[in-house]
């Protein structure tokens, strides 16, 4: 399987483990990627937030880019699918804008594209059964909840990923790689996204919440797919009872037995390392 | 002239405001509701009542973390996240100074970020934002975690067609 990707500022930067580990799972799993070429930013929130034909514009750049071979496109950051989506919804429904938005940027928008977080691509196309027979480490003893956050599901016409309210693909993979996924009920809180520099109160409160009702949950850890989730439960929480946090890909390169987790783990601030190790999960 | 109420409306282009009828799902679900000035639906009803100096002024349009979680439950479908997003262009095209004047410079660091280089060089952005938010000491600790365990680059690479990059801010900016 062949797909365009787009691995977006953060996975170059403070989410470069997720960049590698999504590298490292995606040939482990036979899925080739093709980087979109002379990719841009999407614009993130900062975009949408104050303008909203820029927040459109600057995913259409790339849209466009991607469009030359149409297919999937790999978006394995939340905030970066987000946009990517919204943008696709808004110049299908509006034609006056698309019509706009195609001669700022210079190129016609075809909607050839179909734009993809790797969960859903793991999930649908390869399969938790497949998935389940790679396994060369069972992940016995890890406890995750998975935390998908806002920006994968919401709003649910946009996004068209899981359910909404109870999204279950990730802690099905999880489940496939011999971890015991933990139920709770903040699956699809907020963590306060990019308030984190301007308002910093506010994500700590935030995550403080999420660990609390990780551990009540009987969690260890927890799992995320969105680069801004990760760097906030990472660096955000503090205190005795902050739990480590992994990118979902991580966990699954960890368990398909491939080279790579121990280096990503010690980029984190919050070392997951002494959980992996009393698991005998690290050597 | 149109009012206040019309004016957002045009702008939001979907669920016209005055649908909500105030049972409150919104706030009851924000993440921010408790730092904010004015609840969700409060803003809706001061923009029905025409209070918009007190709206733009407010600090809640510049809290909103856009989660989407309101929109999403609102029985009506009023997209208060866009509503919010409508509010704070508005407030700076009539050049009203923010309520928290962090948050705008973060907005402002990360978008002239992206308009040097065509992608967020994290390292290069978080300095700027520095500068232009006078913030210097706050984050000094993790700024300088993430550097040791080098994850963040001195250079990341740009996006080398940057002309078509600038070209959509000129294009895009009022
Ligand atoms: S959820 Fe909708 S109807 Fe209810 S108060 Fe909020 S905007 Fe109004
Ligand atoms: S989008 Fe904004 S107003 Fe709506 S629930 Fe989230 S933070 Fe609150």
């Amino acid at each position: 399987m062949k797909v365009s990707y787009y691995p977006g500022c953060s996975l170059h930067a403070t989410g470069k483990e997720y960049d590698l580990s999504v590298k490292a799972v995606c040939s482990a799993l036979g899925i080739e990627l093709k980087e979109v070429e002379d990719w841009s930013c999407c614009g993130a929130s900062s975009a949408h937030m104050t303008n909203f034909k820029l927040s459109v514009a600057l995913p259409a750049r790339n849209l466009i880019a991607a469009e030359k071979e149409p297919g999937d496109m790999m978006v394995p950051c939340a905030a970066c699918f987000n946009r990517f989506k919204s943008a696709q919804h808004h110049l299908r429904e509006d034609a006056a804008l698309k019509t706009k938005i195609e001669e700022i940027v210079g190129g016609k928008f075809q909607d050839t594209v179909k734009v993809r977080n790797p969960i859903d691509i793991f999930f649908s196309d390869i399969g938790i059964d497949a998935l389940a027979g790679k396994v060369k480490k069972n992940l016995t003893g890890l406890k995750p909840v998975s935390y998908y956050g806002c920006l994968l599901l919401r709003p649910p016409e946009i996004c068209e990923f899981d359910n909404h309210e109870q999204p279950v693909m990730m802690d099905k993979l999880m489940g496939a790689l011999g971890a015991e996924p933990r139920n709770w009920s903040c699956k699809t809180d907020c963590c306060g996204g990019s308030l984190t520099l301007g308002k910093t109160e506010i994500v700590t409160r935030l995550v403080g919440k999420l660990m609390t009702m990780a551990r009540e949950a009987g969690a260890n850890c927890l799992v995320t797919a969105c680069p801004v989730c990760f760097a906030n439960l990472d660096t955000r929480a503090s205190g005795e009872g902050t739990l480590p946090s992994f990118y979902f890909t991580e966990i699954m390169a960890l368990a398909l037995g491939l080279e790579g987790p121990e280096s990503w783990f010690k980029m984190h601030n919050t070392d997951p390392r002494p959980l992996l190790k009393s698991l005998n999960l690290l050597p | 002239m149109a009012t206040f109420l019309e004016e957002v409306n045009e702008r939001i282009k979907g669920v016209p405001i005055q649908a909500c009828y105030h049972c409150r799902k919104c706030t009851a679900g924000c993440p921010v509701a408790f730092a904010m000035e004015y609840n969700p639906n409060k803003v809706i009803k001061m923009i029905q009542m025409g209070m918009r100096d007190e709206v733009l002024n407010s600090s809640t349009i510049w809290l909103c973390a856009s989660c989407e979680t309101c929109i999403t439950r609102c029985p009506n479908e009023v997209d208060i996240a866009r509503m919010m997003d409508v509010l704070r262009e508005m407030a700076i095209e009539s050049k009203i100074p923010p309520r928290e004047k962090k948050i705008a410079k973060f907005h402002e660091a990360f978008l002239s970020s992206i308009k040097s280089g065509g992608r967020i060089n994290e390292p290069m952005m978080i300095v700027n934002y520095k500068l232009k938010s006078r913030d210097y000491f706050s984050d000094m600790g993790m700024g300088l975690s993430m550097f040791m365990k080098g994850k963040i680059k001195l250079l990341s690479p740009r996006t080398k067609d940057i002309k078509s990059v600038k070209a959509i801010f000129e294009a895009t900016s009022k």
